[in-house]
């Protein structure tokens, strides 16, 4: 697994060190016409870290990450990405800019197989025009043989091979998880958003995510931004957590202080709150 | 036993043709999941620009040709901006209305910018009988026929080729199962519409010049989209190899049932044969020969 390692690359595309800001949202607010699914929250992702996002259901995490993946666009509040402020993300720029992410409830191209899914992966870093590529030879040939030798690394390091040629409608939840990450890793991104990567999964398949989660983000340096309901995983993964309740931000800081938290407790325990 | 093998080979010929339309409709459908009910006006409307641009202008052929790829790259385009940006992520069956309306807008705008008449479209494409297959064989064969099999022969493995290996096909495909997950990976919805509109398009226009060279080009031409259908249903949506085998079951079909069932039931069996074997085909096999197993995982 350790020749798909090039810390060079993975890591350090934007040539930004660790500990450094990453990504800032400042004072963003979404709404659905009366509904407000956000309000006014600030927090940021440092560069290197691992950052959960939890609170209980409708609390506006998916949403977060819709705003920083460019699914929605904020009413109000700006995204720094990389020191670079802006309004709103489009998912296409979040994507090319090296923001990976993968779903609540799987989004794989399910008609595909496993290798297909995750060739769409490195889509964006393919460059061969439309001749070469139609014609299937040449520089388009060599550059899939290319990507195809890279998509084999990360086959190799989530233990997928078996799968590697069955339609991805076939496949287990547990397993289309992971592939689900596996296209997520083959864009090569330079921040990682994951939604419930463990939802619906058994212990030993937690325990397997959970490591190949710690395992890019050692190995690769890749920058990993989570949601996720077991507070086991999110206490033992997580170097700082952001808690929302009902579109707010009740707390933010290391998992132990967040756990101790008045607020954060009420919110779960479901104490009567006026809002 | 000549006659019988005249009415396959006619049959098939005819079923190549209606392959070519039904591939447009497998195009759209395999990238983006729409029932593009505008295929047939597509065809029509293609070889009526065609036709239009070298009759007003009197430009040789071939630069007609390409202009006419142009405005059907246009039109791709126009369908993007104005229609299905503004439908992401609807059902199915909204953008499935949607096509009807458009089939009627290119239908009436055709009909504004070309006029209504029966065009002739003479490309010098061969025609007639082959003298070749008539004086060897005792077998009538159009000329016409057999080049419009070539070309449909080209076209698909063109496009299994553009869909199963390069970059774009992926990317056309991903779009047809997920929008959201397709946007996910950096894969620009608007463009892959574009191209995919483009390319049917193309193929509309190669189909509708076929036809067109072989009975003219008028309005009825829209109603081979019909045959299509049927087509479709035999071969699956979203089958390329399908779309052409499930042309040709249907070609040779209606041609053998006219000859050898039709006396028993009084005959004009073409017309609706095509639709009866549809039918019994959904009861069996739901997904067509060659299209995709609907597999549900509950």
């Amino acid at each position: 697994m350790s020749a798909f390692v090039d810390p060079a690359r993975m890591a350090g595309h934007s040539g930004m060190e660790k500990g450094e800001v990453l990504l800032r949202v400042d004072n963003v607010s979404l709404a659905f016409g009366g509904v407000k699914a956000i309000t006014n929250i600030s927090f940021d992702i440092v560069k290197g870290e691992v950052r959960a996002i939890i609170g209980p259901n409708g609390a506006g995490k998916t949403s977060m990450l819709n705003v920083i993946n460019g699914f929605y666009h904020p009413q109000e509040g700006t995204i720094t990405w990389r020191g670079k402020v802006r309004r709103k993300m489009k998912p296409y720029e979040a994507a090319s800019n090296g923001i990976a992410r993968t779903f609540q409830n799987v989004a794989l191209f399910k008609g595909m197989t496993t290798l297909d899914n995750i060739m769409t992966g490195r889509g964006l870093k393919m460059k061969s025009n439309f001749i070469w590529q139609c014609l299937h030879w040449g520089p388009a040939l060599k550059e899939e043989i290319e990507h195809r030798r890279k998509v084999e690394e990360i086959i190799d390091f989530l233990e997928i091979q078996a799968i590697r040629k069955t339609p991805v409608g076939r496949l287990p939840y547990g397993l289309q998880k992971r592939v689900e990450l596996a296209r997520a890793l083959a864009m090569e991104p330079e921040l990682l958003l994951l939604d419930e990567p463990m939802a619906g999964m058994n212990l030993e398949e937690k325990e397997d995510m959970s490591r190949f989660i710690l395992d890019v983000n050692q190995q690769f340096g890749t920058t990993i931004a989570l949601i996720e309901h077991d507070m086991g995983v999110v206490m033992d993964l997580s170097d700082r957590v952001v808690v929302l309740d009902y579109g707010r931000k009740i707390a933010d800081g290391p998992p132990d202080e967040v756990q101790a938290s008045q607020d954060v407790i009420d919110a779960y325990l479901g104490v009567p709150h006026e809002h | 036993m000549e006659f019988l093998i005249e009415t396959i080979l006619s049959g098939l010929m005819a079923g190549v043709m209606y392959s070519l339309v039904a591939l447009g409709f497998v195009l759209i459908f395999k990238a983006s999941g729409i029932f593009n009910f505008a295929q047939g006006v597509m065809c029509l409307f293609a070889a009526l620009t065609f036709a239009g641009i070298m009759e007003k202008t009197g430009l040789p052929w071939p630069i007609a040709f390409v202009m006419t790829i142009g405005v059907m790259v246009f039109v791709a385009w126009a369908v993007e901006r104005f229609v299905l940006r503004h439908l992401v992520n609807q059902e199915p069956i909204i953008l499935f209305m949607v096509t009807i309306g458009l089939a009627y807008v290119l239908e009436g705008v055709g009909d504004i910018l070309w006029g209504s008449d029966v065009k002739v479209l003479d490309i010098g494409l061969p025609s007639g009988a082959s003298d070749y297959m008539l004086d060897n064989f005792n077998i009538y064969v159009e000329k016409l026929e057999v080049f419009a099999a070539l070309i449909a022969a080209v076209l698909v493995g063109f496009l299994a080729i553009f869909f199963q290996k390069t970059r774009i096909g992926r990317a056309l495909r991903a779009v047809a199962d997920d929008h959201q997950a397709a946007l996910s990976v950096g894969i620009s919805l608007q463009t892959i519409w574009v191209i995919v509109w483009s390319v049917a398009g193309f193929v509309a226009l190669v189909a509708g010049t076929l036809w067109g060279a072989k009975s003219g080009v008028q309005f009825s031409l829209s109603l081979i989209a019909l045959k299509a259908l049927p087509v479709l249903i035999l071969g699956g949506f979203t089958s390329i190899p399908g779309a052409i085998v499930g042309g040709l079951i249907i070609g040779v079909g209606e041609k053998l049932a006219e000859i050898y069932v039709g006396p028993i039931v009084g005959g004009a069996i073409e017309n609706w044969f095509a639709y009866m074997l549809a039918l019994a085909f959904l009861l069996v096999r739901p997904q067509g020969l060659f299209g995709e197993r609907i597999i549900e995982r509950v």
